[in-house]
Order: structure tokens, then C-alpha cells, then sequence
């Protein structure tokens, strides 16, 4: 029984800070609630309005995410997979510097973060635009056209992909240095090496890298509130920052709820989508 | 063969470097410009080094708006933070590592499935909750539920808790201890490094954090640095001198425990990965 008194304080947040609010917004999303009056059932309105595109912010939204989600995932895990495989080689020294450089910028809170980057973009005053014109190339509006803020967003985020390196370096020093030795007896090289035995033996740390990275990415929200405010033309509206805006500056609660509950079911599918595929190229050495 | 392997090694090197220089450059490009003056900082083509050195944009910036203020209240939030996080973490994960008792397996996989849970649904039922307990605009949303455990720190303490040898425990128990004997005799000292590391990560986790402060504190008196630090950015936005100014001091704090406890954060890192 010292068991559940020691585990209490876990059950109760989980209890009152996640499944009691989870069943509570499921049931917000199916009512009329603007936080001032009492909530008021409407069935599937707040579903059907942005489905229907009565919202015409919802598919944007999404779409400004997916393209996100779509660029910021893979660079992120390819960047970080490289630094790490190099950083591991064994003729590297310094490894513990570079190491510390490369998980530097992950700790630089996103405010702050965000304002370096916002001066670094800058279009006439920014470090980006000055080395552009330095090289004779045109320069780019950066954060302030449709075109370039969410692959811009997505430079700024590589910035910030410490932990992912951290982690993939950390998988790469615990493959079995005799099973590189035995393909080396076999007559394999570097590339064969690669191809054969890091990437397989990786791919359990590539997988849960791809699923977290996935999550965070879907959810980016403080880039997109302090640098553009959705902008230019809602071409950086992040989904989370529409649910922000949707109920923290609009009221709207039900709505908002609705519309977090789609990101939930999206992220839910797109995990299990990873699950499901992960049998078919995810290599687990108790398998074996 | 020698020589192309010397080439190699050069092509590696030079990668890594530019990848530093990445990582480096917007740090770098902060601090100088933080210490020019309003007219240097406009120049076209932009110099590298300040001249002269103005130390007063440090003044200027910290006297501009409360930053002492906003500076003690993520302080206290921090600090609070900190003790809910260890003390949550590490009888929670005990119980879920060593300790028998019905439903465990059950509450543990919820546990790890909230994690994937995404915040903006727990977030307005939340909202919602704290506003009926009239307790919006006080540190309470922020602080309280971190003493309710957060999962990822369960998760990797729990991890930990794992590899110490049961016989331990065992030994304790037939001498007649009871499970908070174990707990606290046995388990926790062996536990320090990884207490550091959630320690650690609370800390950064509350420093940085932003979307909480900025949902529940709305009186300028109780903002937190990153809130002080974009009201400071949406009253000042063409100095930008004094703004890099402000957020050096925002992640100057942030920077020295990085390298106090370097070694514990790149451990820690490094293990969530490893089990996952």
C-alpha cells in the first residue's frame, strides 16, 4: 500500500491535470462557450465551421504547420545525425567543445531566441541580408514575406537541435565496436560500415528522435507570437498560436477547444502511422 | 591512401566547424550588438566588434523597465518549481520502480502517454479551472502542478531507480525497514546525479518558460523575464541595442548553470534517448 501513498502525488496530476481537463475540453468543444456566458451545447458547430471553412483561418493553419512540420523534421534529423556521426569519428578532437557548442543554443530560452533571430532577419539592418549583399546575391525579406517565413522559422529552429545531436552521439558511442571490427575482417568499407551496421543499429534512436521531433514540432508556438504575430498575411499562423489566439485574445473557448482536440487527433495519427510503418525498418537487437 | 584520409579528416573538421560557427554567430552577433551604440548598430555594412565598448545599453536596458523585479519573480518561480520537481519525481518514480502495488502498470503507461499529449488541450480546461478558483494572476498555475510530477522526470528517474541492485533493498527489508527507510537511506543518496539533472531541467524549464506566464499573469508587477523581456521588445522595438542588451541578461543566468552543470545536462540528455 506504501506503494499508492509514494505514487500519489503522480496519480493526482494525472488525474487533475490531464485526463479531468482532457475529458473536460472534449466536452467544451461540443458547446458555445465565450468565457463571459455559461457554456451552451451545440453538437458539432465548432467542427462543422471549421471544416465547412466558415473559419477561414483553420486551413491555413494547418497547411503554415505541415509545411513546418514537413521541413523542420527531416533537416532536423538529417543536421543532427551528421554532426553527431562526425563528432564521433575517431580521429575528432576537441569532441567535448564541439559538443558543448552544438548544445549551446538549445538552452538560449525561446523569447530571447526569438529576438536574436528577429534582429539577425532583419531586412535592412539584419547580419543575413549584409552577408547576402557582401556576396553579391539578393537579398531576402526573411520573417516579412509569405514565401520565406516559415522556411526562415525552420533556419531558426536548426539553431536549436542540441538535445537531438546529444542524443544521437549518445547512440552512436553505444554500437558494438566489435561488430565494426567483424565487418572490417569481411573486408567493408566506410560507406558499407555506414550503411550496414550504423544506420540499423540507429534507426531505434532515428525513430524516437522522429517521433519527438514530430510532436514538438507540430506545437511550435513562441517563434510565431513574438516574431511575426502570424504575419505577414497569416502566413506563419502555427496552429498552436491560433488556438492561443482563438481563446486566450478572442474568448473562445468551446472553438479553441475544438480545434485543439483536431491537433490532438492529428498528432495521435500521425504517431500511430510512425508506429505501424517503424516494423518495417526499425531494427531492435533483442529481435535478433 | 594516407593522403586522402588526411583530406577526409580536413572535409570532417571543416563541417564542424562551419556547424560551430552556426551555432556560435547569433550568440556572438547578441553580445556585440548589445554593447553598441544606437548609431554603430545601424551601419551599413555592419562592423564585427563595438567601439567604443558602451556598457551603459546594460544600464539603460535593466532601468528601462522593472528587470530587478521580473528577474526576483522567476526566482521565486524557479525555486518553487525546483523542490516540486524533485520531490514529485523521486517518490513517484520509486513507487513506479520498486514498489508493488495494484494499477502501477496502469498509471505508468498513462504516465508515459500523456507525455505525447499535446498542451494546448490540457491547457484551456486548465485556464478555465484556475480562473473559477480565482486564482489567475498569482504563481500558483505555474508552481502547483509541477509538486504533481511531470512524466518526463518520472520517466528518467524511474530509468535510474532501475539499475540500482534490488538485493539492497532486499538486505533493508529483512532488517526490518520500511519502504520510506529504503527510500531515503538507500535510494536517494545513491541517487544524486540524475536528482542534478531534473533539478537542471526544471530549472531551465521554468526559466525559459513563456506561453505559462503569458497565459496567466496579466498585472506587469508579477511578470516573469521572458513576459518583461517581450513587453521590453513591443515598447522598444527599433532600439535594438538596448533589446540585445535585455536579452543577454535574460540568458546570461541560463548560461552559467549550463556550465556549471555541463556535464549532468549532456548525461541526462543523453539518457532520455537511450531507453526510449
Amino acid at each position: 500500500m506504501a506503494g499508492i501513498l509514494f505514487a500519489l502525488p503522480s496519480i493526482l496530476g494525472l488525474i487533475m491535470f490531464v485526463m479531468l481537463p482532457m475529458i473536460a475540453s472534449l466536452l467544451l468543444s461540443f458547446t458555445d462557450y465565450r468565457i463571459v456566458n455559461t457554456p451552451k451545447f451545440i453538437g458539432f458547430t465548432n467542427y462543422t465551421r471549421l471544416f465547412d471553412g466558415t473559419d477561414p483561418y483553420f486551413y491555413n493553419s494547418l497547411w503554415v504547420t505541415f509545411k513546418y512540420v514537413i521541413l523542420r523534421v527531416p533537416l532536423g534529423l538529417v543536421f543532427s545525425f551528421i554532426a553527431a556521426f562526425l563528432l564521433n569519428m575517431g580521429f575528432i578532437r576537441g569532441k567535448s567543445v564541439f559538443r558543448t557548442i552544438f548544445y549551446l543554443p538549445s538552452i538560449v530560452p525561446a523569447v530571447a531566441s526569438s529576438m536574436i533571430w528577429l534582429w539577425l532577419f532583419s531586412p535592412d539592418l539584419g547580419l543575413f541580408n549584409s552577408f547576402l549583399e557582401a556576396l553579391n546575391l539578393p537579398t531576402l525579406d526573411w520573417l516579412y514575406s509569405e514565401q520565406t517565413v516559415v522556411p526562415s522559422i525552420v533556419l531558426m529552429s536548426l539553431w536549436g537541435m542540441g538535445s537531438t545531436i546529444i542524443i544521437f552521439l549518445a547512440g552512436l558511442q553505444g554500437v558494438p565496436r566489435s561488430l565494426y571490427e567483424a565487418a572490417i575482417v569481411d573486408g567493408a568499407g566506410a560507406i558499407r560500415k555506414f550503411r550496414h551496421i550504423t544506420i540499423p543499429m540507429m534507426t531505434p534512436i532515428i525513430f524516437f528522435n522522429l517521433i519527438m521531433g514530430s510532436i514538438g514540432a507540430f506545437q511550435v508556438f513562441t517563434e510565431a507570437l513574438i516574431m511575426t504575430q502570424g504575419g505577414p498575411n497569416n502566413a506563419s499562423l502555427f496552429y498552436n498560436y491560433y488556438i492561443y489566439r482563438q481563446a486566450f485574445q478572442f474568448g473562445e473557448m468551446g472553438q479553441a477547444s475544438a480545434i485543439a482536440w483536431i491537433l490532438f487527433i492529428i498528432i495521435l495519427l500521425v504517431t500511430v502511422v510512425f508506429f505501424r510503418t517503424s516494423k518495417s525498418w526499425v531494427f531492435y537487437e533483442s529481435e535478433v | 591512401m594516407k593522403k586522402s584520409r588526411r583530406i577526409s579528416q580536413i572535409i570532417v573538421y571543416s563541417v564542424l566547424v562551419v556547424g560551430a560557427a552556426f551555432c556560435l554567430l547569433p550568440l556572438f552577433w547578441l553580445v556585440r550588438s548589445s554593447m553598441m551604440n544606437s548609431l554603430q548598430i545601424f551601419e551599413m555594412p555592419p562592423k564585427w566588434i563595438p567601439s567604443p565598448f558602451r556598457l551603459q545599453n546594460y544600464v539603460e536596458a535593466l532601468t528601462t523597465i522593472d528587470f530587478f523585479r521580473f528577474f526576483r519573480n522567476t526566482l521565486i518561480i524557479t525555486v518553487s518549481c525546483l523542490f516540486g520537481a524533485l520531490f514529485s519525481s523521486s517518490i513517484g518514480a520509486y513507487s513506479y520502480a520498486r514498489l508493488d502495488w495494484p494499477g502501477r502498470k496502469l498509471f505508468f503507461s498513462l504516465l508515459l502517454a500523456s507525455m505525447m499529449l499535446p498542451g494546448a488541450v490540457t491547457l484551456i480546461p486548465t485556464f478555465i479551472g484556475w480562473r473559477f478558483a480565482d486564482l489567475i494572476n498569482t504563481y500558483v498555475p505555474l508552481i502547483l502542478p509541477v509538486w504533481f510530477g511531470s512524466a518526463f522526470d518520472i520517466f528518467l528517474l524511474r530509468q535510474f531507480y532501475s539499475t540500482i541492485p534490488k538485493d539492497m533493498d532486499e538486505a533493508a527489508y529483512v532488517d526490518g525497514a520500511g519502504p520510506w527507510t529504503i527510500f531515503s537511506r538507500i535510494i536517494i543518496p545513491l541517487s544524486t546525479p540524475p536528482l542534478i539533472v531534473i533539478g537542471l531541467f526544471s530549472f531551465m524549464n521554468s526559466w525559459n518558460d513563456f506561453m505559462g506566464p503569458l497565459v496567466y499573469l496579466n498585472e506587469e508587477r508579477k511578470f516573469t523575464l521572458a513576459l518583461g523581456l517581450q513587453m521590453f521588445q513591443s515598447l522598444h522595438s527599433a532600439q535594438w541595442h538596448l533589446l540585445m542588451a535585455a536579452s543577454t541578461v535574460v540568458i546570461m543566468p541560463v548560461i552559467v548553470v549550463f556550465f556549471i552543470g555541463q556535464r549532468y545536462f549532456i548525461e541526462g540528455i543523453a539518457l532520455t534517448g537511450i531507453k526510449g
